[in-house]
C-alpha cells in the first residue's frame, strides 16, 4: 500500500488538526458529483437487481406450474388446497381463510376505496331540508347528508393497497410451499404437521414469534401513517379543506414549491422557513456542544482526585434528572417572563426601571434557551462522560504526564479525542434529537416573540412550528412538508456525518 | 522543598476553586426546585410577587389542589398511563431487541435500516393520522387514556438500542451450550439471557415509566380540549395560561410537588440501573 500514497495524503498529515477535519470535509464535498454519480450506479444496480429477481420469480412461478401435480396446480387458484391435501390442514386453512377474506373485502369494499384514491368525481356534502315527523307534526329540517370523506378514503385505500401486497406475498408463499413440499414427498420425506409448525415458533422460527408484535405495531402505528403524511404533503388538506365536510384533493408539488419560491419581502412562506431551518441547526448546534463540553467539565471536576462528597455532587445533579423536565421548564419559563420573579425582584428593589425582556426581545429569547438548556442537559452529560471519562486507560496519562505534558495538553491530546471517538454516534444522535426537542423550547417560549409569518416564531423549531401548525391552524398539509423537510434535513446531516467520520477514526485510532 | 510546597499550594487552590464552582452550581441546580416548594405553602396566590419566602406559610394551596380542581383525575390519568406503558413498552422493547441480538433471521440488516430511516422523521407528523384514526375508534378526548398507551407502546420497539446493546455484551457462548443442552430458543430467553438482564430491563420500565409524566406533546393533541383526559403535563400547563396564571400559579407548585416528590423518591432508588443504562447505551450509539 506504501506505494499509494499521494501528494494529497502526504499534505494531510502536515495539517493540524482542525485544518484536517475542515480537510475531511472539503474532500466529502468535492467529492460530492462522484458519490451521486456511485448512488445512481447503486440505484440503477438496485432496479437490476430487482427486475432480475421478479424474473426469477416468475421463471420459479412458472416452472413450479409445470412441474406441479393437480393439487399444486389446484392451489394456484385455491390457496392452500395442496397443503390440506398433503395433510398439513392447518396451515391450509389458514391459506383459504386469509384468501377467501382477501377477496371479499376487495370485491365488496376494497376495490371501491382505490378507485376513489383518484379523489376525483366524489359526492360532496350537501345540506338538504328533510320531512321528518316530530310529535305528530311534519316539520321541515335541514340536515346535513355527508358525501365521501377524501381522509378515509386515502386512510382505506392506501390499507388496501397494502392488504393487496400482503396478498401477493401470501399466494406466492403458497405456491413456494406447494413446490417445496413437493420435493419433500418426492424424496420420501415426511412433511412437518401442523404441531411442528406451532413448535418451531418458539424454537427455530422463534424471530417470528418475536418480532410479530413490535413490527405489526410500527407497521400500523408509524409506517402507514408516515407513509399517509406524504400523500397529504400533495394535496391541499387544510382548514378550509377538512373533511367530513369539506373535501380536500391532489396539488401535486405545488406545496413543496411555496417552500422555494423567493419571493420580494421576508415574510414569505419560503422566508420564513428559510429563518427556522437556519435557527434549528443553530439551537441543535449549540444546545449539543454547549451540554457536551460543560457536562464533561462538571464531570473531571467531580471525579478529580482529592475532590471529597463526589457522591454529594452527582447526587445533586442526577436529582434534577429525576423530575419530570415539564415542571422545572414552566417553572423557570414564568420565572423569567415580564411579570415574573426574577423581573419583580429587580424592580422592586430598584435594580432595574423596566423589565428585562427575556421572552419577548428575540435575541435574548434565543440565548434564554440555550442557556436553561444547559441547566437541562447538563446532569445527563455529565452522567454519560463520567462513564467514558473512566474507561480512558490511565497508562495513557501516565505515560504523557512522564513525556512532561501538563494537564491542558493532556486535555486536548488524550481525553478530548478519546472522548470524541467513544461518543462521536452519540453525537450524532443527540444533535438531530435536538432538532426535534419539542419539550424545551415548546414549554419555555411556545416559540415567542411571534414576528414571523406563517405563525412562527422567533425561537421556534422546526418541530414547535409543525406543532402549532397542526393544533392551532389545522394547516395539516404545509405540517406534511415541514414533517418531509425536517426528515430530509436529518437524513443529510446523518449521511454527511457517516461519510466524514470514517477518517476522524483512523486519525484517533487508539489501542 | 520549596517546589513541593508550592505544587502542594497550587493544588489546594485549584481543589478550593473547584469546590466554590460545584457548591455555585448545585445551589443554580437546586434552586428553581427550592423556589417551587417554597411557593407551594404560600397563602397569597397571586403570582406577580418579586419574593421567594412566603409571607403567609399554610397547607391552603394542597388542600384546593385535591378538593376544588381535577388535579387529581389528570394524576389518576397519569399514573394508569405510566403503569401501562411500563409494563407493554418493556415487553415491545425486550422482544425487538432479544430478535436483533440473539437470532439472526432473514430480513435483520433490511429491518434495522428500515428502523433508523423511520425515526428520522419527526414523531409528531404521524401524529395527525392517528388522531383522526383514534377518534374514530372513540380513544380521543375522554378516551385518552387508553389511547395515549397504544399511541405510546405500539411501536416503541423502535426504540430498542440501549436493550440491544446491553443484550450483545452477554456472551453468545451461554446460549450455545444451553442449546446444546436441547433447551429450544425460547427457553433460551427465558432462563438464560433474561435473568441476566435485569438491571437494562429495570433501566427500560423506569425509563418507560417516567416518559408519560413529561410528554406534553401527544397528550396534548389526543386529549385536546377536554379536560378529563389530560395528563398531569398537559392539565398544568393549562393554568399557566395566561389568564389563568393568576389564580393558579401556586396551585401549579403544588402540583408539581405533588408529582416530583413520588417520581424522585422511585428515581433515587433505582438510580443505579439508570446510571448503567444511561452510560452503556451512549457508548454504543
Amino acid at each position: 500500500m506504501a506505494d499509494k500514497i499521494t501528494a494529497k495524503e502526504l499534505k494531510y498529515l502536515h495539517y493540524s488538526k482542525p485544518m484536517r477535519l475542515l480537510f475531511s470535509i472539503w474532500n466529502f464535498i468535492v467529492d460530492i458529483p462522484n458519490k451521486l454519480w456511485h448512488l445512481i450506479c447503486a440505484i440503477g444496480r438496485a432496479f437490476k437487481n430487482f427486475g432480475l429477481a421478479v424474473a426469477h420469480e416468475f421463471q420459479d412461478i412458472f416452472l413450479t406450474f409445470k412441474n406441479g401435480d393437480w393439487k399444486t396446480r389446484i392451489s394456484f387458484v385455491i390457496m392452500g388446497f395442496g397443503s390440506v391435501a398433503r395433510g398439513q390442514v392447518m396451515r391450509g386453512i389458514l391459506f383459504l381463510l386469509f384468501e377467501v377474506v382477501f377477496i371479499v373485502y376487495m370485491a365488496l369494499w376494497g376495490g371501491a376505496w382505490i378507485v376513489k384514491l383518484s379523489l376525483k368525481n366524489l359526492t360532496p356534502t350537501t345540506t338538504q331540508m328533510v320531512t321528518t315527523t316530530i310529535a305528530g307534526i311534519d316539520m321541515e329540517v335541514e340536515t346535513t347528508v355527508y358525501g365521501d370523506n377524501t381522509l378515509q378514503i386515502l386512510i382505506y385505500g392506501v390499507l388496501s393497497i397494502v392488504f393487496i401486497l400482503c396478498f401477493i406475498y401470501t399466494w406466492r408463499l403458497n405456491v413456494k410451499q406447494n413446490r417445496d413440499a413437493q420435493a419433500i414427498l418426492a424424496k420420501g420425506k415426511k412433511l412437518k404437521s401442523g404441531k411442528d409448525d406451532l413448535k418451531s415458533l418458539v424454537d427455530d422460527q422463534f424471530h417470528k414469534t418475536v418480532l410479530a408484535l413490535p413490527v405489526l405495531g410500527i407497521v400500523i402505528f408509524t409506517v402507514i401513517p408516515i407513509i399517509l403524511m406524504i400523500m397529504i404533503a400533495f394535496t391541499n388538506y387544510d382548514f378550509n379543506h377538512t373533511p367530513p365536510v369539506n373535501m380536500f384533493e391532489w396539488v401535486g408539488w405545488s406545496n413543496f414549491n411555496q417552500l422555494f419560491t423567493w419571493g420580494n419581502g421576508t415574510s414569505t412562506f419560503s422566508a420564513t422557513f428559510g429563518e427556522l431551518l437556519s435557527w434549528t441547526l443553530i439551537w441543535a448546534f449549540f444546545a449539543t456542544f454547549t451540554n457536551y463540553f460543560l457536562g464533561m467539565l462538571v464531570a473531571m471536576m467531580i471525579n478529580k482526585k482529592g475532590i471529597k462528597l463526589k457522591k454529594l455532587w452527582r447526587g445533586i445533579l442526577v436529582l434534577t434528572i429525576a423530575i419530570p423536565q415539564f415542571i422545572s421548564l414552566l417553572y423557570v419559563s414564568k420565572m423569567f417572563s415580564d411579570e415574573g420573579l426574577v423581573n419583580r425582584f429587580l424592580i422592586n428593589n430598584g435594580i432595574v426601571s423596566t423589565a428585562i425582556p427575556f421572552w419577548t426581545d428575540p435575541t435574548m429569547a434565543r440565548v434564554m434557551v440555550i442557556i436553561i438548556n444547559i441547566w437541562v442537559g447538563v446532569p445527563y452529560l455529565m452522567l454519560i462522560t463520567t462513564g467514558v471519562l473512566m474507561n480512558i486507560p490511565s497508562d495513557l496519562y501516565e505515560s504523557a504526564r512522564i513525556d512532561g505534558a501538563n494537564p491542558v495538553q493532556q486535555y486536548f491530546k488524550i481525553t478530548l479525542p478519546y472522548m470524541f471517538f467513544v461518543t462521536g454516534p452519540y453525537l450524532l444522535t443527540s444533535f438531530t434529537g435536538n432538532m426535534n426537542n419539542f419539550n424545551v423550547i415548546y414549554l419555555l417560549t411556545g416559540g415567542a416573540p411571534y414576528t414571523l409569518s406563517d405563525s412562527a416564531g422567533k425561537t421556534d423549531l422546526l418541530i414547535t412550528w409543525l406543532y402549532r401548525l397542526t393544533v392551532t391552524n389545522n394547516d395539516y398539509k404545509t405540517a406534511a412538508v415541514i414533517g418531509i423537510m425536517v426528515f430530509v434535513v436529518v437524513a443529510v446531516i446523518s449521511l454527511v456525518v457517516y461519510n466524514v467520520m470514517p477518517s476522524m477514526k483512523n486519525e484517533e485510532d487508539f489501542q | 522543598m520549596k517546589k513541593a510546597s508550592s505544587i502542594r499550594r497550587n493544588r489546594i487552590m485549584g481543589n478550593t476553586a473547584i469546590y466554590i464552582i460545584l457548591i455555585v452550581m448545585s445551589i443554580v441546580w437546586l434552586i428553581p426546585f427550592v423556589f417551587i416548594l417554597l411557593q407551594s405553602f404560600r397563602c397569597e396566590n397571586t403570582w406577580m410577587v418579586g419574593y421567594i419566602i412566603p409571607q403567609q406559610w399554610g397547607l391552603d394551596n394542597y388542600i384546593n389542589l385535591f378538593t376544588q380542581t381535577s388535579f387529581l383525575q389528570w394524576y389518576k390519568n397519569t399514573l394508569i398511563i405510566a403503569c401501562f406503558n411500563a409494563v407493554l413498552q418493556t415487553l415491545m422493547v425486550m422482544m425487538m431487541s432479544y430478535a436483533l441480538s440473539r437470532l439472526r433471521f432473514r430480513g435483520r440488516k433490511f429491518l434495522m435500516n428500515a428502523m433508523l430511516v423511520l425515526g428520522m422523521f419527526p414523531g409528531f407528523l404521524t401524529m395527525i393520522i392517528l388522531y383522526y384514526v383514534l377518534k374514530g375508534m372513540g380513544l380521543t378526548q375522554d378516551g385518552a387514556v387508553p389511547g395515549l398507551i397504544l399511541v405510546y407502546f405500539a411501536s416503541s420497539g423502535m426504540g430498542y438500542y440501549v436493550f440491544k446493546g446491553f443484550l450483545d455484551t452477554i456472551p453468545k457462548s451461554l446460549d450455545e451450550a444451553a442449546r446444546v443442552d436441547g433447551a429450544t430458543r425460547f427457553q433460551v430467553m427465558r432462563k438464560v439471557v433474561l435473568p441476566l438482564s435485569k438491571p437494562i430491563v429495570i433501566y427500560t420500565v423506569l425509563t418507560a415509566f417516567m416518559a408519560p409524566w413529561a410528554d406534553y406533546i401527544f397528550a396534548s393533541y389526543i386529549a385536546f380540549g377536554t379536560s378529563s383526559g389530560y395528563n398531569v403535563a398537559v392539565g398544568l400547563y393549562s393554568w399557566l395560561t395566561k389568564d389563568m396564571i393568576n389564580s393558579n400559579y401556586t396551585l401549579f407548585c403544588a402540583g408539581g410537588v405533588c408529582i416530583a416528590i413520588p417520581i424522585t423518591i422511585l428515581f433515587m432508588c433505582l438510580q443505579k440501573y439508570y446510571v448503567e443504562g444511561v452510560t452503556g447505551g451512549a457508548v454504543k450509539g
